[in-house]
């Protein structure tokens, strides 16, 4: 995808189709106060989703000082625009979507010789068709240290194409919905769905390959 | 249904997000199915292990040291910006006096 340009209005969901009626989320008032110049507010914010941008960031470049940067940056940019925010998304999910396009642009610096976007692999069926028909038996957690688990986790991970790893991150790590990924990456719910199968079945794989092994090595 | 019409569904089933005729016959072929059996089990193993291990940690005082620079540039912002409207308000009223 062409990730979202420089406007951070976050214009309504035209992807999640008709929405209910809902109470105000309670975001809401702390933005109002915000805007108004309350900056306990805005750090209260801060302080409610600087762990899920940090991460966001961290899952998106597999840099921690690039993360930190980004973290920063995101907040700071929501600061100087909250004007822009209307209240028409989650304004988690809009502080997600400035996250997603600081990382890209971070990873596009990085690789000055190549362009990075959310498309980059995507096209790629690697790892999407199951191959692995093994249970993981006894579970990874019995098998491995939290450490050698953490290892194995960021390891896999990080082997997605960026358009894949995004997604899963943004669905099933940070627990956004489907709509709302769609929304923070501006990508159609279709398409969510369709990058979401193949990133859970690629790292599916991948985790096999540890899993399995580990199993068949505890039973010898 | 076959195991690629199974795997078509599998994001829908997994989410919940499928209609009851469908499901039937997703049950239908688990069923019958042990690949397909292992493949949902795996993959929603997949997914519960990286939401409740979390491979990257955010402690308490990267927390702290990121908000602190945080709000240190959120209040020189908002400090400039005043400072900006003070000067523009006093050049304003200065011009006024002026051609008064």
């Amino acid at each position: 995808m062409a990730a979202h340009p420089s406007s951070l209005a976050d214009d309504p969901a035209e992807l999640s189709g008709a929405v209910a009626a809902e109470p105000p989320h309670p975001d809401l008032a702390l933005v109002e106060r915000a805007k108004a110049g309350d900056t306990a507010a805005f750090e209260q914010l801060v302080r409610q989703y600087d762990r899920q941008i940090y991460r966001t960031a961290l899952h998106i470049t597999q840099n921690r000082e690039d993360a930190e940067d980004i973290t920063q940056d995101v907040f700071f940019k929501a600061f100087q625009k909250l004007d822009q925010f209307q209240g028409n998304s989650k304004f988690s999910t809009w502080l997600v979507r400035i996250a997603v396009n600081e990382s890209l642009m971070r990873l596009r610096k990085r690789k000055t010789s190549r362009t990075v976007s959310m498309d980059q692999d995507v096209q790629t069926d690697e790892g999407s068709i199951p191959r692995d028909f093994a249970e993981w038996r006894p579970n990874p957690e019995q098998i491995y240290s939290q450490g050698e688990l953490g290892d194995i986790l960021r390891k896999t991970i990080a082997g997605l194409p960026p358009g894949f790893r995004t997604v899963f991150t943004l669905r099933d790590i940070e627990n956004l919905s489907t709509e709302e990924t769609a929304e923070a990456l501006g990508l159609s719910v279709p398409a969510v769905k369709s990058r979401l199968l193949r990133a859970r079945l690629q790292l599916r794989e991948r985790l096999s390959r540890y899993f399995r092994k580990a199993a068949n090595e505890g039973s010898k | 249904m076959n195991c690629t019409d199974f795997l078509a569904k599998l994001t829908d089933y997994f989410d919940g997000q499928i209609d009851p005729d469908l499901l039937a016959e997703v049950k239908e072929h688990l069923g019958t199915c042990h690949h397909c059996e292992v493949v949902v089990n795996t993959t929603r193993k997949t997914i519960d292990i990286y939401r409740h291990q979390q491979p990257y940690d955010f402690p308490e005082d990267l927390s702290n040291r990121l908000r602190s620079a945080i709000m240190a540039r959120c209040n020189a912002s908002k400090e400039g910006a005043e400072a900006k409207a003070k000067l523009h308000a006093e050049l304003v009223r200065d011009a006024s006096s002026r051609s008064s």
